[in-house]
């Protein structure tokens, strides 16, 4: 065999690696991000939904924020559908009871209409553009 | 002094479209007072792009504002330094920023580069203009850093208390010079297709910009790497969030480059393949200052509100096209000199590792573009992270190290069974022998033990290198070990900078594959109570709360928790971590309080303290405490690398020898003679 098709079997081999890799990655980790209505919608047709763990990203209702002591409730809404959010742990210095909020909840939403994040991420207004901060386990 | 920077962005614009212009319609070739002027268009714009510069930095000390972006990224109070720095702070002063710092590599291009590469300057300055006229252009329609408001504010918002960090002064324009300086290496590869001197001519010329440029990129990266530890705190230093991914991203590719020229250089091999890759990292670099600064992926909300994304896709689409249009219509002209001859030589060794880089990059894009991609072929988002590029690079850099103890130890061409052998005994025996080792004092991460254990291949590797050189010198010229050093170093920069370099890169997988040994612990503590933890090397930390102080400083206003240190049972000091809230001059809260972490590193670990908040408004205090191992030695990998980097490209050095300067003239002859018949 000539070294050029030799090349071209190890080559091959890569490249299917990385796809294999690729593809097998975001089948396994990937999570899905939807809006309140998005799962909302979801979890009426498929109740499996209540299982998956899922990231959404909303707005904090003004004025839902309540803390105990490492527990924090509070509300989300996409301005259509609106849920209760429960997360224990350190939340980021962006999380505040300021009204204009933004935050991903990583969790999942349960039967009880709660939505159990194991993560909360908030985005601090419109200041440094891209920045996200994060809390929780990284 | 906004009309002055006004102006001078004007004029920047029409000089660079004229130099452009002038040079892409080739009326320079037979007029060298036009061809005079092509080169003097890229120092004027450099001198209309510092006049603008000048300008934005005198708004800003002068606090002047009434003009917006002064209003919105500073405050009477900020301390000069920062002040200094809003200059990159926002998208509009950045894109100034990129403008001036190319306009100056570029003039810069034109200066320092050999007479013998005189024929490909003109298309050099034309490509630099094009890219300067796009980014004034997007400054002057869309972004304009000299804006002015309606009215003039009393003060400023002030600058976001993360970016108010000595990291933060020089991470952005560390990797902003190495995003602007890949345009150089990418206007003289456009420039050898579009003149036609497709020999390696273009590649010497350049050579030194690509190392600047992965140099610049390297330290950018680690410096924002170190900047994310220290400031955002949450207990480590990549996230693989989309801004980190997209400085990668022209890090990887150029990475490869800097491998697959030499086979062009050496074989003549690739060429194509190297003039898509210099391509591709100049697309990449374009896109990861879009990213950075437009906030496209973590909120594709912003795209359609700021039309500077538009004006960035427009300009990456029209140079993706064009440039792989020209590589294209250049095709049958870049045939290769050389075929590969066997898989057992340096030339596989080195394809497998542009693959593999290559590969990284491709995986990387995929997993930040994923969001988009996937809402728009299915409808619903999907998030990939962290885990996802772990599991998909955590193998294929593994691959890489290997591959980066491989491939100096084997021979071009052919290698022989005899050549293998001598060459890989002492390494492979360094690699098993780290392996045992660590077995031994009870280690079993699996991919821990693979990145050390090829780590000790690697390094077993640049060692038998090293040794060999210097024992022939030893033997040879009679030196000290000493000298002989010095000289083989000196000798032949290229080479062993490279595996320096190398030494580098593996200082940092020791300490990447630390992150699977990190301790972690969240507790809350009254005043006078202790946590115990345990970190891997077998130290033990008792952690007592000394209580929570409240203070105003400078700018802001502190709420510092303190903690007092035994390791092993000895007094080791006071750690503090702060809850800083920033305030104007008129003492109003401004942003949202930011944490400064407190940290305690030596040679082995790190102990890393956030002081998360206090329960009620009373000193009991939370405490998010964790132990990384080894994080000392990513800024030491970073600081070796760079060395190694700057031994390469150190100017001087020992004569050409004559065959390599005839090999030299001879890749000359051709494009020579071709001038001389068309002029």
């Amino acid at each position: 065999m000539k070294p050029g098709s030799k090349f071209l079997i190890g080559a091959a081999v890569i490249v299917a690696g990385v796809t294999g890799l690729i593809v097998t990655g975001v089948k396994e980790t990937g999570i899905y991000f939807l809006t309140p209505t998005q799962l909302v919608d979801r979890t009426r047709t498929d109740s499996t939904f209540h299982d998956v763990g899922l990231k959404v990203g909303a707005k904090v209702v003004p004025g839902s924020v309540r803390r105990d002591s490492r527990t924090i409730d509070f509300r989300v809404t996409d301005g259509t559908s609106e849920f209760p959010v429960t997360y224990t742990g350190l939340v980021p210095d962006t999380f505040t009871d300021a009204s204009n909020i933004e935050v991903i909840v990583e969790g999942k939403y349960g039967r009880d209409g709660v939505f159990h994040a194991t993560e909360v991420l908030a985005k601090c207004g419109s200041r440094y553009e891209a920045e996200v901060k994060k809390s929780g386990k990284a | 002094m906004t009309l002055l920077g006004q102006f001078s962005l004007w004029l920047a614009l029409l000089t660079a479209v004229w130099g452009a212009g002038v040079a892409l319609t080739g009326r320079w070739q037979d007029r060298p007072d036009l061809q005079r002027s092509v080169t003097g268009s890229t120092y004027a714009v450099c001198a209309a792009l510092l006049v603008a510069a000048l300008c934005l930095w005198k708004g800003l000390f002068t606090h002047d504002f009434n003009i917006e972006y002064v209003y919105q990224y500073t405050a009477r109070n900020l301390p000069t330094s920062y002040v200094f720095a809003a200059f990159w702070a926002g998208q509009k002063g950045s894109l100034l920023f990129w403008a001036t710092i190319l306009s100056i590599f570029a003039a810069a291009a034109q200066t320092v580069t050999s007479r013998r590469h005189e024929g490909l300057l003109p298309y050099v300055a034309a490509i630099t203009n094009v890219v300067i006229a796009f980014f004034v252009i997007t400054m002057l329609f869309a972004a304009n850093p000299f804006d002015r408001l309606p009215f003039t504010p009393e003060d400023g918002r002030g600058l976001n208390p993360q970016l108010q960090n000595p990291g933060m002064t020089i991470h952005p324009p560390m990797l902003y010079l190495g995003y602007i300086s890949i345009t150089i290496p990418f206007a003289f590869a456009v420039a050898s297709l579009l003149s036609k001197r497709l020999d390696t001519g273009w590649i010497h010329a350049m050579r030194k910009w690509t190392i600047l440029s992965w140099l610049f990129l390297s330290a950018g990266i680690t410096l924002g790497m170190w900047w994310a530890y220290v400031e955002l705190g949450w207990g480590g230093y990549w996230s693989w969030d989309p801004v980190e991914n997209a400085s990668l991203l022209p890090w990887l590719t150029m990475t490869a480059f800097l491998h697959s020229v030499m086979i062009q250089e050496k074989r003549g091999m690739l060429k194509r393949w190297n003039v898509g890759l210099v391509v591709a990292s100049f697309l990449l670099s374009i896109f990861g200052t879009f990213i950075t600064r437009s906030g496209v992926i973590a909120s594709v909300h912003s795209f359609t509100q700021s039309s500077v994304g538009f004006y960035f896709l427009s300009f990456l689409l029209l140079a993706g096209i064009l440039s792989f249009a020209l590589l294209y219509v250049r095709w049958p002209l870049l045939e290769p000199e050389a075929r590969l001859e066997s898989m057992a030589s340096r030339e596989a060794a080195f394809l497998f590792n542009n693959l593999a880089f290559v590969g990284i990059a491709f995986s990387v894009l995929w997993g930040t573009l994923f969001p988009i991609i996937s809402e728009a072929v299915r409808g619903t988002k999907i998030t990939v992270g962290p885990p996802f590029f772990n599991r998909v690079n955590v193998p294929l850099g593994l691959f890489l190290v290997a591959l980066t103890g491989i491939g100096p130890l084997i021979a071009w061409r052919k290698a022989s069974p005899e050549n293998l052998r001598r060459q890989f005994v002492v390494p492979v025996s360094a690699g098993i022998a780290v392996v045992i080792a660590l077995l031994l004092v009870g280690i079993r991460n699996g991919w821990a033990l693979t990145a050390w254990g090829l780590a000790g291949f690697v390094l077993g590797t640049v060692t038998q290198e090293f040794w060999r050189g210097i024992r022939a010198r030893l033997r040879i010229h009679g030196e000290s070990a000493f000298e002989a050093l010095a000289h083989l170093v000196s000798r032949n920069r290229r080479r062993y900078g490279g595996y320096i370099v190398h030494v580098g890169i593996i200082i940092y997988i020791v300490a990447f594959a630390g992150n699977a040994f990190k301790v972690t612990r969240e507790v809350t503590l009254s005043t006078g109570e202790t946590t115990e933890l345990r970190s891997p090397f077998g130290h033990v930390y008792q952690l007592t709360h000394l209580g929570v102080s409240q203070y105003p400083q400078l700018n802001r206003f502190v709420s510092a928790a303190t903690l007092a240190v035994k390791k092993d049972g000895a007094s080791a000091g006071r750690i503090t971590s702060e809850k800083r809230q920033h305030q104007d001059s008129f003492g109003r809260n401004t942003f949202e309080p930011s944490t400064e972490v407190g940290i305690r590193s030596n040679l082995q670990e790190d102990l890393y303290v956030v002081y998360a908040g206090s329960v009620q408004g009373t000193e009991r205090a939370t405490y998010a405490i964790t132990i990384n191992p080894l994080v000392m030695w990513v800024w030491i990998g970073a600081m070796v690398l760079i060395a190694g980097g700057l031994i390469t490209m150190w100017p001087g050095g020992p004569a050409v020898t004559p065959r390599q300067r005839s090999d030299v003239q001879a890749g000359y002859q051709a494009p020579l003679a071709g001038v001389e018949s068309g002029s």
